[in-house]
C-alpha cells in the first residue's frame, strides 16, 4: 500500500439528510458501482482526498526507483540486471499513468512534484528504508510490491474512473514484479551460507517496515470511514495487514526464513495468524523526516528536479520555435 | 579457436555493456519522469544486446565461458569497449550527447551487419537494430532539442560536444582484427563507416545549431585495451563486487 493515513475531509461521513441533493445523487452513483468520470459533478472532499491519496502513490513509485535503483550498477548477473531495469521502469511508469490519473483531477503534475518536494505531500514510508544487501531486492520484491498489491488489487474497483483504470493496469505488473523478488529470495534462501545469511538480514529489516505499509489501525478513524463511503478505499489497514501475514508466513516458511516476531503463531480460532504490530512510534518519526533514508531520498529528487530546470526549459524553448517556424511558414 | 570472432563480439558486447551500465546510473534521477523511463528502456535494450555479444563470444571461444563470466570476471585490460561509452555521465546533456554519437554508429553498423556472413551476427543485428533505431530517434530529439534549446542548453551540449568529439574517431579504427573481419564478410571494415556517420553528424549537428570541431585526432586505446581510460577500473570494481566477493554463489 502507498498510500498511508490520507487524510479525507475530517468530518466524517454525512448523513442522507444532511447532504444536498448532487451530494445524494452523487453517493448513490458510488453505491451502485457505477464510475466516476473526471468531468461528473463530484465533493469538494472528494476531489481533495483523490488528490492526496492518488499524489501520494504516484511519489510513492517515483521515490521508490531509489532504493532499487542502488542495486541496478551491481547486480549479479546481467539477467538479473535486465530484470530490475525492467522492473523500476515500470515503477517509474506507474508513476506516470498515476499522475495522469491525479491531473484529471484538476492539478498539474509540475504543482504534485513542488509539493512532493517542499515535503507537504509525502512518499510510503517504506522506500526510506535503505536497501544494503542484494537480498534486499528480492525483500523488496516480495514483501513491498507483495504489500502494495493487497491494497491495489481491491482498488482497482475504486469509484473514480481514471483511477480504477490505472490501478488495473498497475496490479498486472505488480504481481509480476512480486514473483520476481521472490525468485531471488528462493535463490537466496537456497543458496550459500553467505547468500542465506543475507536473506535473513533482508527478512529482518522488511519484515516490520513492510507491515507498517498498511498504516495503523483506522478502525475508528473518520478520514477512512468517509473514504470508504467514498469507495476510493476499500478495506481497513487492519484487514489488509492481516491478509498480507497470513500469505507471507507459509511463503517464509517455505523459503526456510525466520519472521523477526516470536510471537507470531497461528490461531486455530479466529483462522489467522497472530502477530506483533510494528514500533508505530517508529513509523511516526519516519513521517516526520526521520527515517533512515528521508534526506537522501528527498536530497536525491530535489537535485534531480533541480539539476533538470535547463533540460525542461531547453525542451520548452525548442518545442516554441519549431511551432513559430511553423507557423510563419504557413 | 577463432580469435577474430571472438574479438569483434567483445567489441561489440563490451561496448553495449558499459554505456548499459552508464546508462543505468541514472535511474531515478532524470529531469522528468519520461526519461528516467526513457534511460532505463535504452539501458536495458543495451544490457540486452550484450547477453547476446557476450553470449556468443563465449561460444566461438569454446572455453565454458558465458556472457555474465565474461562481464563479470574480466579485469579492464580484457574489456574491449571504446573510451566514449567509457566516460562519465556528466550532466544529461553530455549524457545524451554521448548516446548519439554512439547510437549513430551503432545503427550503422548494425544495418551492415545484418548482411554479415555469420548467421548468429547476422540474427543479433536484426534484433538489435529495431531498438537502437528507436534509441538514435530519441538521442538525436534531444540533441538537436537542447542544441537549439535556450542560450544555457546550447552552450551545455557545445560543452558537451567539444568534449567527447575527440572520442568518436576510435570507432572507426582499423587493425588485423577488422580487416579478417571484414574479409570474411562478416562485418564492414569500420572505416568504411565513417563517409555515412560524417554525413549523419553533420546534418544533425546543423539542425542543433552546433560547431563540430575541426580536428579529427582522436583518443585510442579501449576497443584494443591498451590503454582504457581510469574511469572503467572504478566501473568493474562496482559492476563485479559482488561476483567476486562471493565467487561460489548462484544468483
Ligand atoms: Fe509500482
Ligand atoms: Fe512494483
Amino acid at each position: 500500500m502507498y498510500a498511508q493515513m490520507v487524510k479525507s475531509t475530517g468530518k466524517g461521513v454525512k448523513s442522507r439528510e444532511e447532504m444536498t441533493e448532487e451530494e445524494r445523487h452523487f453517493q448513490d452513483r458510488v453505491d451502485a458501482d457505477e464510475k466516476i468520470e473526471p468531468k461528473d459533478w463530484m465533493p469538494e472532499g472528494y476531489r481533495k482526498t483523490l488528490i492526496r491519496q492518488i499524489a501520494q502513490h504516484a511519489h510513492s513509485e517515483v521515490v521508490g526507483q531509489l532504493p532499487e535503483g542502488n542495486w541496478i550498477t551491481r547486480a549479479p548477473t546481467l539477467e538479473r540486471k535486465a530484470i530490475l531495469l525492467a522492473k523500476v521502469q515500470d515503477e517509474a511508469g506507474h508513476g506516470l499513468y498515476l499522475y495522469c490519473a491525479a491531473e484529471t483531477l484538476g492539478i498539474s503534475r509540475d504543482e504534485l512534484t513542488e509539493k512532493l518536494l517542499d515535503g507537504s505531500m509525502k512518499y510510503s514510508s517504506i522506500f526510506n528504508y535503505p536497501t544494503l544487501n542484494w537480498a534486499d531486492i528480492g525483500a523488496v520484491g516480495w514483501l513491498v510490491d507483495g504489500a502494495a498489491i493487497m491494497n491495489q488489487v481491491p482498488l482497482q474497483r475504486t469509484s473514480y474512473g481514471p483511477y480504477s483504470r490505472a490501478m488495473i493496469r498497475i496490479c498486472k505488473e505488480e504481481s509480476f514484479h512480486q514473483r520476481q523478488g521472490y525468485d531471488i529470495m528462493m535463490k537466496m534462501a537456497k543458496g550459500t551460507p553467505e547468500q542465506k545469511r543475507m536473506a535473513q538480514d533482508a527478512m529482518n529489516r522488511f519484515w516490520y517496515p513492510a507491515l507498517m505499509m498498511f498504516g495503523p489501525s483506522d478502525k475508528d478513524s473518520v478520514h477512512s470511514a468517509q473514504s470508504m463511503a467514498w469507495k476510493i478505499k476499500i478495506n481497513t489497514n487492519d484487514e489488509l495487514r492481516q491478509k498480507f501475514v497470513d500469505q507471507t508466513v507459509p511463503q517464509a516458511e517455505y523459503l526456510g526464513l525466520t519472521i523477526p516476531d516470536p510471537d507470531l503463531k497461528w490461531n486455530e480460532e479466529t483462522g489467522h495468524y497472530d502477530f506483533s504490530e510494528p514500533d508505530w512510534s517508529e513509523f511516526y518519526e519516519v513521517l516526520k523526516g526521520n527515517g533512515p533514508c528521508n534526506t537522501e531520498r528527498l536530497e536525491a529528487r530535489r537535485k534531480a528536479w533541480d539539476d533538470g530546470a535547463w533540460v525542461r526549459d531547453g525542451l520548452m524553448a525548442h518545442a516554441e520555435k519549431r511551432a513559430a517556424r511553423r507557423t510563419a511558414a504557413e | 579457436m577463432d580469435t577474430a570472432l571472438f574479438e569483434f563480439c567483445l567489441r561489440m558486447g563490451d561496448n553495449t555493456l558499459v554505456l548499459g551500465h552508464r546508462v543505468s546510473e541514472w535511474c531515478g534521477h532524470a529531469p522528468v519522469l519520461e526519461e528516467d523511463i526513457a534511460l532505463a528502456n535504452t539501458a536495458l535494450d543495451l544490457i540486452g544486446q550484450t547477453q547476446f555479444w557476450l553470449g556468443l563470444a563465449g561460444e566461438v571461444e569454446g572455453k565454458g565461458r558465458d556472457a555474465d563470466t565474461l562481464a563479470f570476471r574480466r579485469d579492464a585490460w580484457d574489456f574491449r569497449s571504446v573510451l566514449l561509452v567509457e566516460q562519465p555521465n556528466g550532466d544529461f546533456g553530455q549524457t545524451m550527447m554521448r548516446q548519439f554519437l554512439f547510437d549513430a554508429w551503432q545503427s550503422l553498423m548494425l544495418d551492415r551487419l545484418k548482411d554479415s556472413s555469420d548467421v548468429r551476427v547476422k540474427a543479433i543485428a536484426e534484433k538489435a537494430s529495431k531498438e537502437v533505431a528507436y534509441h538514435l530517434d530519441r538521442s538525436r530529439d534531444t540533441v538537436v532539442g537542447l542544441g537549439d534549446g535556450t542560450a544555457e542548453s546550447h552552450s551545455r551540449m557545445q560543452a558537451a560536444l567539444d568534449k567527447l568529439y575527440p572520442y568518436v574517431g576510435e570507432l572507426f579504427g582499423a587493425d588485423e582484427i577488422d580487416a579478417e573481419i571484414a574479409e570474411r564478410g562478416i562485418a564492414p571494415l569500420p572505416a568504411d563507416l565513417r563517409g555515412a556517420y560524417d554525413a549523419l553528424i553533420a546534418d544533425i549537428m546543423a539542425e542543433a545549431t552546433l560547431t563540430i570541431p575541426d580536428s579529427r585526432w582522436t583518443h585510442t586505446g579501449g576497443r584494443d585495451g591498451t590503454r582504457h581510460s581510469e574511469h572503467l577500473g572504478h566501473m568493474l570494481t562496482e559492476m563485479q563486487w559482488l561476483q567476486r566477493a562471493y565467487p561460489d554463489a548462484r544468483w
